[in-house]
């Protein structure tokens, strides 16, 4: 069996992201991390292969930032990365993406099984899991919390799925893709030899001509940034005893109208 | 360009509620633009959702009651809104960014080759068409501006709770069209074997109060029992179920938790808010023992009225809040409980 897993490199998440004076987003000296919901699906990988005697793949799309967030997958256990860039796909929004995503897999060719993290943080989206399922025609499977059978001979999957009403348990014929949450496993640390091993590893980049697609049209803007207001909140500690303080608190509340 | 649709989505033959914020945004787009606003209603139920769609603006419905839609599932959605897309191109697509619309709308705008935004706070319809949005980028840590260009249909998903549901006019119908389901059920590769509801609590993404708990849950002076396997994780459990829950209960709100409480195994990770949880904008957001991480500010911050109650007078929780209470939430919580349900009448 192969899976496949999609991944990104994003400011570390206790960064403090802004907008500069050119309208640019930067976080500083802030290290890029493997996109946080990445670490979830990344070692749903390594244990899909690992249980099956099979190959886990990770793809990256995006210039060359993003051989931070390979190298850290290879170094967890991924048994080989892919970049995918092409300058043409400079300003290209989520549809571009998922062409190009939904290409690499049947590049690929014996994919069984792809995963994504629940959204990227720093695009702040899960549109592109979705998309890229359509684009292959295979079924997907989102906010997966459990794995429950999946049998890569007989080409079925079972999972427990965590909506806003419940849970539900929902059966799909593969190949499919699924999207991760966070209750899903233990994401492992890299070892040492791993990650001596990745800052080794040669990726290769497959262009738009590897792959042979042609991209839709884009209907998005490339976005300008800019800073959140400035809070320009006083805050009012309440005073005197505690009864003095919720009975103050509950007066303000009041007055605010939220309760 | 035909029409504004707006997807009303619906649970076990009734109607999800936010998706009168969805009718609300698309009212402005669609008289902006001098179109229909109609409403797009799937599944169990649909003929009399679509009524009460109507009831709150919109002035057109698409129904099917199909058996193969009841309970959502991608594939037949998407198969039969992609389907409708195609034959009757809309001037938009809107809903309200919910787990299944999040998946409905993404995919069919992926089968027609069409735009989508998501997570919009704002919008406005240029003069040329286009609709230009303001979303959050980079977990909520700035500000995003972007245009959604007029060539095709715009799919257009929103934040929970930013838009406002327009006023229910109960003499109010609709022109109400039925159509037929895209695929049979052997086309469908997804089959829902079982489903358990989440235990009666007040769902996080559209709960109007929540009461938040982080790692300041640990210092419960309730004495752990000796058979206790782990006494700090038993100790903040039991604040969790006998201080925060009875606040809730007053405020009819939802329970939330720091990512620092869901780690520590205090509460399950459903309850999460923050960059790997839950994105949320209560009216009233109380955070017990939460000392405000930058990660955790992300999932809360546009919450309208933030209220602190945690013992560090220096926490970074403060400076977001509009009022705290500096003390130990085990005192401040029980006492802010008794005194809510006087002044409420809940005595």
């Amino acid at each position: 069996m192969h899976v496949v897993v999609f991944t990104r490199s994003t400011p570390d998440t206790a960064a403090k992201v802004e907008v500069d004076a050119n309208g640019q987003v930067t976080w500083g000296d802030a290290a890029t991390v493997v996109n946080p919901w990445d670490e979830y699906s990344l070692e749903e990988a390594i244990l899909q292969a690992q249980n099956n005697g099979g190959k886990s793949t990770v793809i990256a799309i995006g210039t060359e930032m993003h051989n931070d967030a390979l190298k850290h997958s290879l170094a967890m256990g991924l048994d080989a990365a892919i970049r995918v860039w092409d300058d043409a796909l400079e300003g290209t929004d989520s549809l571009a993406w998922a062409t190009v995503a939904a290409a690499a897999v049947n590049k690929l060719g014996d994919v069984d099984l792809v995963i994504f993290g629940k959204e990227s943080v720093d695009v702040g989206t899960d549109q592109h899991n979705y998309q890229t399922a359509r684009k292959l025609g295979w079924p997907m499977l989102s906010y997966v919390a459990q794995i429950l059978e999946v049998d890569y001979d007989a080409k079925t999957i079972k999972v427990e799925r965590m909506l806003e009403q419940g849970r539900q348990i929902v059966t799909s014929k593969l190949p499919a893709v699924i999207s991760v949450m966070k209750d899903i496993n233990e994401p492992r640390y890299p070892s040492f030899i791993g990650i001596r091993k990745a800052s080794k590893a040669e990726i290769p980049v497959w262009s738009l001509a590897d792959l042979g697609v042609d991209l839709p049209a884009t209907h998005t803007s490339t976005p300008t940034f800019k800073n959140l207001p400035k809070v320009d909140i006083q805050v009012e500690i309440m005073q005197g005893d505690i009864d003095e303080q919720v009975a103050t608190l509950v007066d303000r509340l009041l007055e605010e109208k939220v309760l | 360009m035909s029409a504004v649709y707006v997807w009303i989505e619906t649970f076990e033959g009734a109607a999800n509620p936010a998706s009168w914020e969805a009718l609300g945004a698309g009212r402005q787009l669609a008289d902006a633009a001098g179109v229909p606003l109609t409403a797009i209603v799937l599944g169990e139920n649909a003929g009399a959702i679509a009524n009460e769609a109507a009831q709150h603006g919109a002035e057109k419905a698409i129904v099917c009651e199909d058996a193969t839609l009841h309970g959502f599932r991608l594939e037949p959605y998407a198969a039969l809104l992609s389907h409708l897309v195609e034959s009757n191109q809309p001037k938009a697509v809107v809903a309200v960014g919910t787990n299944s619309a999040r998946e409905l709308l993404a995919a069919s705008a992926a089968d027609t080759n069409s735009g989508l935004l998501t997570e919009i706070t704002d919008m406005s319809l240029a003069s040329d068409g286009s609709v230009q949005v303001t979303r959050p980028a980079y977990a909520g840590k700035v500000i995003s501006e972007v245009t959604i260009d007029a060539a095709g249909t715009q799919f257009l998903l929103l934040r929970g709770r930013a838009f406002t549901p327009l006023d229910v006019d109960e003499s109010a119908t609709a022109d109400i069209t039925t159509v037929d389901a895209v695929l049979a059920e052997d086309e469908i590769a997804t089959k829902i074997e079982a489903f358990e509801a989440a235990s009666g609590t007040v769902n996080l993404s559209d709960a109007a109060i929540i009461v938040s708990g982080g790692r300041g849950m640990a210092n419960n002076p309730a004495e752990a029992p000796p058979d206790a396997e782990d006494p700090v994780v038993w100790k903040a459990k039991d604040g969790f179920a006998n201080t925060l829950t009875p606040l809730a209960n007053v405020l009819g709100a939802a329970i939330g938790a720091s990512r620092a409480a869901v780690d520590a195994g205090f509460i399950p990770y459903a309850h999460q808010v923050g960059q790997t949880g839950k994105t949320v904008s209560p009216d009233l957001y109380i955070a017990c023992g939460i000392s405000g991480a930058i990660q955790h500010q992300a999932g809360m911050r546009t919450s309208k009225i933030i209220v602190a109650i945690n013992k560090d007078a220096e926490a970074p929780i403060f400076k977001l809040a509009r009022f705290g209470i500096v003390g130990d939430l085990y005192e401040v919580v029980p006492a802010l409980t008794e005194e809510l349900k006087k002044r409420l009448g809940q005595q």
